[in-house]
């Protein structure tokens, strides 16, 4: 197969199909982690509170487990790891669920400073995101919901010695809580790709009007955030904005792809203990083949994400130029995945899976908002014909 | 166990090749000479045409033959299958009568399991074997069986006693296949290729001799073969060889293989094709329609993700992990794959779909692929068997009741 992407200066080697054995460990030694640390009793607890996340853990899980950190180069204070471990965090958390704002600091501001920030800009801001000491999140997606780049309003225009935002963005994960609001903005007069680039301010800046909307998944807490005037940096420079944004998503999409890939597996080890337990007409409901099938079916689908999931990080890992087309391969795959996966574990419950006090519930939401966040399923097959030059 | 290490072997191989390969030597005698030298199948025993090494030496065998183009010994059809299980449960005559000849290739087998009234329930078949002085003799019917036509003998698993549990009354006997009682006809598929036979069996005669196995351990033997069948990559012949090597040796081996693929010309268009996928969109110009695009894009993934899937299962493998669950998985992605790439064909050839023959799309492949890719989830156990086969053994779910237990006599069947 053909694919035309650009790659970058690093060389490339070639694509692993098996984790390594510290790859193992480490993920056995996050998973005893997050299974005292985030049982569904915590998940819960934390949902109905407005940060979301307990301060505690996030402190645990920075200092003890270097999470946040765990792919950001040593020289910025990180672990020193990559994608694949990062996928490896990931896949845990949507295991299990842990409410906290990993998926904004880490994977979305952590990047993005990577990808756009000069040197300099990293060795300030990369320590303390990759110590868990600062929040921080990145604002890509306006209330239209388009995740393509091109698409981005808000406009920076020069001021002072830095420049001044104008726009409204949302869906912007954690946006209530961070620090550090990272902001996709273009220049004045600009369309498409051409005039877009990364801006920093603090989330307490004035002309910085934040919001928590209604979020559908109570265990991601989303923001609206306005910005009328306020005075930002730009992170890197213009010429390469474009690329870095949408080398940021692409990683993002990557680490919603393995966590998808984790919360289909609970789903799907749901229903088997289930089918398990239950009885009805003398039998357990596993035991009919209409239950077996399914879940058969299920087990397939869940382990085809996860190759997709998992090849794509080590695509990406692996710096293969076929790497961002593996991305919206694997967003697609895992959130359909997810999706059918949590629809099911509902169906092989019956009644009880569509109470509140069922947690079939908790994963299913996130299921759903997965699914289009960073871009739905059709979104990502166009991209992955567009990238294999179809 | 031999002891020998790798570099042992290859000077040793080398040194045999040297003083004994000759690519114009009749094909038979130089796979006779390369069967007793224990060369040919190096990870047999030593007693039996083997030399005792562990597979990755017997692969470091195989290179030193190919380095030299020397011919290796049969192996098409189901005749290792056949040895297999010989080497397993066959006495030491039946390894001295079929084994030297199975590998010069002389003789060639088939498999009469599969039964039109047992096909995913193989344990029930009903085909008769009776003791009749030194006789047992045979009447019922087998089908889809491959190559029968060409067959000298035979692999049968037949029901020897009535009153036992089904599993419990069958036997496995070598029967010859050209002999008066045993009529092979072809059997014609929807794709109008006949890759297969339907075998009738009236009164046909297998001496007493050619009881492998005991009484009753039928099944347990058929086991052995089908263990061997699913360890071959889903029962798919290696690809033809298109060698175009001279001598007489190469020769004759173009045409053996030539008769052996034949059956299976058509397994490429069974899978489904992927590999037309992306070129025939952009010949019938449905790559522009967005519709097409996320179709491809569905097959295109689930494709790759079964490939991946695969090669997670291998890679887990040779780390020496225990297999996970994704190495249970492969027959029934392909299956999925191969369906939903006949409907992406479909989709992009439009109403060219109603054609077949050489004016239709691609010679015809277009039409062989919709008409073929049916065979893939029933070939080698259907999707729901693979089902319950994953469900119980992957998932740990309980077993259905089942409903054919005690004399097999009172058994509910076809």
């Amino acid at each position: 197969m053909s694919i035309a992407n650009e790659s970058t200066s690093e060389p490339k080697r070639r694509i692993q199909f098996a984790f390594t054995d510290e790859q193992e460990q480490f993920r056995t030694a996050l998973r005893r982690f997050l299974n005292d640390r985030s049982p569904t009793t915590e998940v819960r607890r934390l949902m109905a509170t407005e940060t979301g996340y307990d301060p505690a853990v996030w402190r645990q899980l920075s200092d003890e487990l270097a999470l946040p950190g765990i792919h950001v180069p040593e020289q910025y204070g990180g672990a020193g790891f990559g994608m694949v471990e990062l996928g490896i965090v990931m896949e845990e958390l949507g295991r299990s669920l842990l409410c906290a704002p990993y998926f904004s600091t880490a994977v979305l501001a952590a990047n993005a400073i990577l990808n756009a920030g000069t040197e300099t800009q990293k060795a300030a801001l990369l320590p303390d995101l990759a110590s868990g000491a600062r929040l921080a999140t990145l604002a890509i997606a306006e209330p239209d919901g388009d995740w393509n780049p091109a698409a981005i309003a808000t406009v920076a225009a020069p001021a002072g010695d830095g420049y001044r935002l104008d726009g409204v963005k949302s869906y912007v994960v954690d946006g209530h809580i961070a620090d550090l609001l990272i902001v996709a903005a273009r220049a004045p007069k600009t369309s498409g790709l051409e005039g877009l680039a990364l801006f920093t301010l603090a989330a307490d800046a004035s002309g910085v009007k934040r919001r928590q909307l209604a979020a559908m998944d109570p265990t991601r807490k989303i923001a609206q955030i306005e910005f009328s005037g306020a005075q930002a940096s730009l992170l890197g420079n213009f010429n390469d904005g474009a690329k870095a944004i949408e080398r940021t998503l692409d990683q993002a999409v990557i680490a919603l792809a393995n966590e998808m890939a984790g919360g289909a597996q609970t789903m799907l080890d749901s229903a088997v203990n289930y089918a398990k337990m239950r009885v009805q007409f003398g039998r357990t409901i596993g035991s009919f083949q209409a239950i077996k099938h399914k879940l058969a079916d299920l087990l397939l689908e869940v382990e085809l994400a996860k190759s997709a999931a998992y090849h794509a990080a080590q695509a990406a890992a692996a710096n293969d130029p076929e790497w961002p087309a593996l991305a919206s391969l694997a967003k697609a795959a895992t959130s359909e995945t997810y999706m059918h996966a949590a629809a099911e574990c509902i169906q092989i419950h019956g009644g009880i899976g569509f109470t509140w006090d069922n947690d079939t519930h908790l994963w299913f939401k996130r299921a759903k908002s997965s699914e289009v966040f960073l871009g739905q399923p059709s979104y990502h097959r166009e991209l992955l014909m567009q990238r294999w030059g179809v | 166990m031999s002891t020998m290490n790798e570099a042992e072997v290859r000077a040793e191989v080398r040194e045999w090749l040297a003083a004994n390969w000759d690519p114009d030597m009749p094909l038979v005698e130089w796979r006779g000479r390369l069967a007793d030298s224990g060369w040919g199948m190096p990870q047999w025993p030593k007693e039996w045409y083997g030399r005792g090494l562990p597979m990755a030496l017997a692969r470091v065998v195989e290179e030193e033959l190919a380095a030299v183009g020397a011919v290796g010994v049969a192996k098409s059809g189901v005749r290792l299958l056949a040895a297999a299980t010989i080497l397993e449960h066959g006495s030491d005559l039946h390894k001295k009568r079929y084994l030297r000849r199975i590998l010069t290739g002389e003789d060639t087998w088939c498999q009469f399991f599969s039964e039109p009234g047992s096909g995913s329930d193989l344990a029930g078949a009903t085909t008769r074997a009776e003791l009749k002085g030194d006789f047992w003799i045979v009447n019922g019917q087998k089908v889809w069986t491959t190559s029968a036509h060409h067959a000298d003998h035979g692999m049968l698993l037949a029901r020897t006693d009535w009153d036992a549990p089904k599993h419990e009354g069958l036997s496995y006997f070598i029967i010859d296949v050209k002999q008066p009682g045993v009529d092979v006809q072809p059997l014609r598929q929807m794709n109008g290729h006949a890759s297969f036979n339907q075998v009738f069996f009236t009164d046909a005669k297998v001496p007493k001799e050619n009881l492998v196995g005991r009484v009753g351990e039928g099944w347990k033997v058929a086991m052995t073969t089908l263990a061997h069948e699913r360890r071959g990559a889903d029962g798919l012949p290696p690809p033809p060889k298109r060698g175009t090597r001279i001598g007489r040796i190469h020769a004759e081996e173009r045409a053996e293989a030539e008769k052996a693929n034949q059956p299976y010309e058509w397994y490429p268009q069974r899978a489904g094709r992927v590999d037309l996928i992306i070129d025939r969109a952009k010949e019938t110009g449905t790559n522009k329609d967005p519709v097409v695009r996320q179709e491809i894009a569905k097959l295109m993934t689930l494709a790759k993700c079964a490939e991946w899937t695969a090669r997670r299962a291998r890679a887990a493998q040779r780390q020496g992990r225990p297999q996970g669950p994704e190495g249970s998985l492969g027959k029934l992605a392909a299956s999925h794959v191969a369906r939903a790439c006949a409907r992406v064909h479909t989709l992009m050839t439009g109403t060219a779909a109603m054609l077949t023959g050489p004016e239709s799309p691609r010679e015809g492949i277009i039409a062989e692929i919709l008409v073929s890719v049916p065979a893939v989830s029933i070939a080698g156990g259907t999707d729901e068997i693979q089902r319950n086969i994953i469900a119980e053994r992957v998932l740990e779910l309980p077993k259905e009741p089942r409903f054919d237990t005690g004399p097999f006599r009172n058994v509910r069947r076809n």
